[in-house]
């Protein structure tokens, strides 16, 4: 198993919901904690990674990666996650 | 503060490959559909066995900028599962599938101009590989004529593991300069004032900006070292939000 962070789910991200939510702020629904997705703990194993809070070790999300391509997203430790709606005006985010 | 540019599966073709160090390999790819990258931002790259398991790994990009050729340099982890390929198997002409570019929170782009305020310093932290994002921001930083200081510090092995040695001492007197600090870690030169040692927290503090100039701080490098790092930063005044970081292990 190999210790990384959230900066390693922008891929994943990206393809589940079509944008890189790294630098987005997410809130631990077991203690409150909240920061960027980037900043979070990620283990990673053949079968996917875990993201935990940095701060209380909860489970914030899970991907489970089969070898056929299906995939299952888990969310359970995120009560709250940041999300900037684009315009076709703007050009970058605040 | 990052422009948008939509990630998506590419095919890349290896342009060239050569060595970097004695254990890496620079990769330059060229990928016609690339949207360009902002400095310090990654890609997954994904092989395909040919019995259809499929492995993927996060590589940061040595490179910056528009234009549809990105730069890899990839460390070989000898237990590795992707590594060893990239660094020992693949081939000018041979393909590659990728994904990018990636990472919107490690990245650094040049700060808007704000007449009548001088920006905040920036201080680029590296362990081994892990410079490879930072010298991408730092020759960005070269490449725009920003007027950010920039300070680079690196923590490497030996003289012979310096990733982009020739590039990182160019930037050094380019204008705007880049200061660069190098710690060896194993060995150094025979004429270096220091003998090999760690980063420990009082050698962080000789050289990086304190935290008193409020500098923006990205940290790369093996999960100990950016968790070791991080905290004395933290410990020594710097805002958490200040302190970007990444971290990666064996790959």
């Amino acid at each position: 198993m190999t210790t990384l962070d959230g900066n390693v789910l922008a891929g994943r991200l990206a393809d589940t919901f079509g944008w890189d939510a790294t630098a987005a702020d997410a809130r631990c629904a077991t203690c409150g904690a909240h920061g960027p997705i980037a900043i979070a703990v990620v283990y990673a194993t053949r079968m996917g990674v875990v993201a935990r809070c940095g701060n209380c070790d909860g489970v914030l999300a899970t991907f489970v990666e089969a070898a056929d391509g299906r995939a299952w997203f888990g969310m359970p430790g995120i009560s709250a996650l940041e999300i900037t709606r684009w315009t076709p005006e703007s050009e970058s985010p605040a | 503060m990052t422009s948008r540019r939509p990630a998506t599966w590419h095919v890349a073709t290896v342009v060239d490959s050569r060595n970097e160090t004695p254990t890496a390999r620079r990769i330059e790819l060229d990928v016609p559909t690339w949207p360009g990258n902002d400095a310090g931002s990654h890609v997954d790259v994904r092989l395909t066995a040919p019995d259809g398991y499929q492995a993927t790994r996060s590589y940061s990009i040595g490179s910056a900028g528009e234009g549809t050729r990105i730069v890899l340099a990839v460390d070989e982890v000898p237990e590795g599962e992707v590594s060893p390929f990239l660094v020992h198997e693949l081939r000018a002409g041979d393909q590659l599938e990728l994904h990018g570019p990636l990472g919107a929170f490690f990245v650094w782009t040049p700060p808007p101009p704000a007449p009548g305020e001088t920006p905040r310093p920036v201080q680029l932290i590296a362990g081994g590989s892990g410079v490879v994002p930072l010298y991408a921001m730092a020759a960005a930083h070269a490449e725009s004529g920003d007027a950010t200081q920039f300070r680079l510090l690196y923590s490497v092995r030996t003289p012979e593991d310096v990733f982009f040695r020739d590039e990182l001492t160019a930037l050094t007197v380019a204008e705007p300069a880049l200061r660069l600090d190098i710690v060896y870690t194993r060995r150094a030169p025979p004429d270096w004032p220091t003998p090999p040692a760690r980063v420990t927290r009082d050698r962080l503090q000789a050289a990086a900006l304190p935290a008193a100039s409020r500098p923006r701080v990205y940290v790369c490098g093996p999960t100990p070292f950016v968790e070791a790092v991080a905290g004395w930063l933290i410990d020594a005044g710097h805002r958490p939000g200040d302190v970007r970081t990444e971290r990666f292990g064996g790959s």
